[in-house]
């Protein structure tokens, strides 16, 4: 504790004579305050994903109008249409790999955990700022770098990396392979190699903060669901994210220096490659090593910020906040041991397929645990909707949703006929896109008053959240039915198999429905930016709620408390607490404010 | 042009927005919505959530049973009638989970709305409801597992003996299918002797690969056992016949296989679905690069004497190419060309 009495006295001195004459640089741009470099992935991981869902309305018309002309579009896609105005079937994949790259690593990590987790562990467990605010704002600046790099990708003349976001050589190691596994490809490595440092650097932070900057009576009994999620997201991601390192860096020495981790037996482009003895399995191995666990680092988050949300408006306790914090330490240990699951059909060995089908299955536990436990917290709640609230509600409907088909494709008998399908597309964009995504908006259209003192206007955010979510379903649900009849993933095209000619009209609804869904993000949008400058004066604590963010002053400064940091005396969610004045107590009103509410084990 | 007026459409389209936004957000002001702990919109979401679950279920029931034809794909193996049971066991578990588990998402938030006068009930655990839904769960997906777990070992053991195996090799963008001719074995291949005709690389030094052939479809017997050997000599492919519920990866450098046995030939197929034309596809379910999409194959599912009939029909590879014939070590040649049933005599 030493440490952070220390730490405290530096920032509170530090604050005194420093918010004044801050340049526009150090205070903007090479921020080392949490709240900014927050505020930097955010904005950041929103261009992302106009980018990335642009993307997707690009390749989802080429899936529900095959005829259609888009000559329209020739001044942007240049050479990656056909003479007649048609998607090139090599850009296509560049299209679907991008999308994927960009929706998992820079939108739903990035943009998630890299805004949530920066803004909310010091605010929330009472710190000053992040345990090293310059590796924080490093953590900013490596991700923006690998941003620019993989932006650049799109733009060179062999296109970007398209062997899919999964990236399996051999096709990603010989250029001879596709066009895209040339240059692209190696930009998509460096890119994520700065990405990996960016993610580890921001981890280590986000993981020292928790452990040792949490302000007097901030036990672990008494954090905030959502900083538990944070914290052990980052100690999955510091775990997994050096072995995406490592494929990685094996797969940039087989692309360039001639070794063959993965490659063995090629006859590509007219001649026998040298290459003897690699395995293309390794990769795999290695990649969901990494790409499991990646699934909890984007969902664990949401999940945090939707236990803060439902109980704040619930105005009832999260329910079960032992066994929460139980099923997310539970997921966190299963995510390291199911990866396997990928690869059930792709000639490993079917003695490992039956192990990580039964670990695979056993991860449903704590998940479904969580499930039940949102439920209860509704359960005789009296539920304010404000959009964060509707937001986490979808999150919770889309986590059953994609959860439940994940008990088909864990199974590894009903995995080999629905493997690769639409089905998979539909399980992991509901359950991990889209509930992951609603996590991130619950958060924004939550925390937006803390961020820029000003409240988003609610009206727009319930449109928003109804467009958003009857567009997602009419999305991926679809998916299911043309997965079910067989249907490839990552086809350009299926008119050369009689088997897929149905569901043309299928492909279209969803195609439509994509496009209003994209759209009806603009709604957003405008609400962020319009009230970011012109919206309503935020209240103290607009949602009345617990945790300490909400002690601080309306726009807090470099420091976060202009006097002392408070000292928490009580778990987050005291709410409708029975004999309580209020329907919630925040976590700094000492037990002796209040004997009225005390339970008998309080006195 | 008409672009030009679209967008001048577009924008124009989103300043009424914006000005329809301003004023209603100026009335809401004057009115002093913001003074309220919770106004009219709550009601209307709470009941949207009603509205959205009735809908959505009628929508999901309605469409699954109307065009249950056009997802449930026929079956034509004897594994696959396990795996399609094990998938309909859990579609049953999942949808009882699934239905009850969204009426009370989006119920309770009807009920339980804000009222001014009410209280939450605090209810912060209860150790044995807890319980409770974390050994339900467990006991259900147990017996998931097992199931599923006994027909993969099925599955996935070694093929029988007697099995009618079939080469199958992936390559960008096509497949290649081979047959062990008259020996009914397969011989030897290796990559580096792969040129333009010997797309398989065939190695004629092995006495096996004088009699195999290679045709343009794959013909197997229905109700006798088949094993895909299968492999790849550039990127990954997945040899995927969904008809079968049958799929697994090639991969270069690691021979793979699948066993299984038809049920259904063509014909009876055709006669079942009253389509004349259908036929049993081989696709290719892993992306390896621009024409990923058109690695089309047909299988051919016969009457095992028609199969028969059909399998003594075929020429050996190498009769057909009898140039390759130089590659055959020079004491082996007479015995290739009689086991490849060549006509004439050797030089």
């Amino acid at each position: 504790m030493s440490t952070t009495q220390i730490q405290v006295e530096a920032e509170v001195h530090h604050d005194d004579h420093h918010d004044h004459h801050q340049s526009f640089i150090r205070k903007y741009i090479f921020s080392e305050d949490h709240k900014t470099i927050a505020k930097q992935f955010l904005i950041t991981g929103i261009f992302w994903a106009l980018i990335g869902g642009a993307m997707s309305v690009l390749f989802r018309l080429q899936l529900g109008f095959p005829d259609m002309d888009l000559s329209i579009l020739k001044p942007i896609l240049g050479k990656w249409l056909t003479a007649n105005g048609k998607i090139d079937s090599e850009f296509y994949l560049a299209l679907v790999t991008m999308h994927g790259t960009i929706m998992v690593f820079f939108v739903l990590t990035a943009g998630l955990s890299g805004t949530f987790s920066n803004f909310l562990i010091p605010l929330q467990v009472g710190a000053r700022d992040m345990a090293s605010g310059f590796m924080n704002m490093l953590s900013y600046w490596f991700f923006f770098v690998s941003g620019v790099i993989m932006f650049v990708s799109i733009f060179i003349e062999t296109g970007p990396a398209s062997g899919g976001w999964t990236i399996y050589p051999p096709l990603s190691a010989l250029p001879e392979a596709m066009s895209g596994s040339g240059l692209g490809m190696t930009l998509w490595l460096v890119s994520m190699v700065f990405f990996i440092v960016s993610t580890l650097l921001g981890g280590i932070n986000y993981i020292t903060t928790v452990i040792n900057l949490r302000t007097e009576g901030m036990s672990f009994a008494r954090l905030p669901l959502t900083i538990w999620a944070f914290l052990v997201t980052a100690i999955l991601g510091l775990l997994s994210f050096p072995v995406l390192f490592s494929a990685a860096l094996l797969l940039v020495f087989d692309r360039s220096f001639g070794t063959s981790f993965y490659l063995s037996d090629i006859y590509i482009a007219g001649e026998a490659l040298p290459n003897i003895g690699g395995s293309p399995i390794l990769f795999q191995h290695l990649f969901w090593f990494l790409g499991h666990p990646e699934v909890y680092i984007v969902l664990l988050p949401a999940l945090g910020i939707t236990s803060e949300i439902i109980s704040t408006n619930s105005r009832k306790p999260i329910f079960g906040y032992k066994a929460m914090i139980g099923s997310i330490l539970g997921i966190a240990f299963l995510s390291f041991i199911v990866w396997a699951h990928h690869m059930f059909i792709t000639g490993m060995n079917p003695f490992l397929g039956s192990i990580f089908m039964f670990l695979t299955l056993i991860i449903a536990v704590p998940s479904a645990v969580k499930v039940f436990n949102y439920i209860t917290t509704l359960w005789r709640g009296n539920i304010v909707f404000t959009p964060a609230m509707l937001f986490s509600i979808g999150l919770v409907s889309f986590f059953i949703s994609g959860g439940l088909t994940g008990l088909f494709l864990g199974n590894s008998a009903i995995d080999i006929n629905v493997h690769d399908t639409y089905f998979v597309v539909a399980h992991f964009h509901i359950v991990m896109g889209s509930a992951s995504f609603f996590g991130m908006l619950a958060g924004v259209y939550h925390w937006f008053p803390k961020m820029f003192g000003r409240m988003l206007d609610e009206k727009l955010g319930y449109i928003h959240f109804w467009i958003s979510f009857i567009g997602i379903y009419m999305v991926f649900f679809p998916l299911h039915y043309i997965g079910l009849a067989g249907f490839p993933r990552r086809y350009y095209s299926f008119t050369n198999f009689d088997a897929f000619g149905g569901f043309t009209d299928l492909n279209m609804m969803v195609s439509i429905a994509a496009i209003i869904t994209f759209s009806a993000q603009f709604i957003f949008l405008f609400n962020f930016f319009y009230s970011m400058w012109r919206g309503r004066k935020a209240p103290a604590n607009p949602w009345r709620s617990n945790t300490l963010e909400w002690t601080t002053p309306i726009n807090p400064g470099h420091g976060n408390w202009p006097g002392e940091i408070p000292t928490v005396h009580r778990w987050p969610y005291d709410y409708s607490k029975p004999g309580a004045k209020e329907d919630f107590i925040p976590q700094n009103i000492p037990l002796s404010e209040t004997p009225e509410s005390n339970l008998p084990e309080e006195h | 042009m008409s672009g030009f007026v679209i967008g001048l459409g577009l924008l124009l389209l989103g300043a009424i927005l914006i000005a329809i936004f301003r004023v209603t957000t100026l009335i809401g002001i004057a009115k002093g919505d913001g003074k309220k702990r919770v106004g009219s919109a709550n009601g209307v979401n709470a009941f949207l959530f009603i509205v959205f679950l009735v809908g959505s279920f009628i929508l999901l029931f309605w469409y699954s049973y109307t065009h249950f034809d056009s997802y449930n794909l026929p079956l034509a193996s004897e594994h696959g009638v396990v795996t399609d049971r094990i998938f309909w066991i859990t579609m049953g578990v999942t949808c009882v989970a699934f239905i009850i588990t969204h009426v009370l998402l989006f119920v309770f938030p009807y009920v339980y709305r804000f009222k001014e006068e009410k209280e939450a009930f605090y209810f912060p655990h209860n150790n044995k409801l807890e319980l409770t839904w974390t050994i339900v769960p467990a006991v259900v997906l147990s017996v998931l597992i097992f199931t599923g777990w006994r027909a993969w070992v099925d599955i996935t053991a070694p093929a029988p003996e007697d099995s009618e195996r079939i080469e199958i090799m992936g390559y960008q963008f096509a497949w290649a299918v081979r047959y062990g001719g008259g020996d009914g074995q397969l011989g030897k291949s290796d990559f580096r002797l792969i040129d333009v005709d010997n797309r398989m690389g065939i190695d004629f030094s092995d006495r096996k690969s004088y009699d195999d052939f290679i045709p343009l479809e794959i013909h197997i017997p229905k109700g006798k056992n088949i094993e895909f050997k299968i492999r790849a000599t550039d990127v990954i492919h997945s040899v995927f016949a969904p008809h079968f519920r049958l799929q697994m990866n090639a991969v270069p450098g690691l021979p793979t296989s699948f066993w299984f046995t038809p049920t259904k030939t063509t014909a009876e197929m055709r006669s079942e679905l009253e389509n004349e034309n259908f036929n049993y596809e081989l696709v290719c379910n892993k992306i390896c690069g621009k024409g990923h999409f058109a690695m089309r194959y047909l299988i051919i599912v016969d009457e095992p004497e028609a199969y028969q009939e059909w399998y003594k029909s075929q020429q050996a590879w190498l009769k057909l190419n009898p140039d390759y014939l130089s590659k055959v070590p020079a004491d082996l040649r007479e015995v290739a060309a009689i086991s490849a049933k060549m006509d004439g005599s050797l030089n």
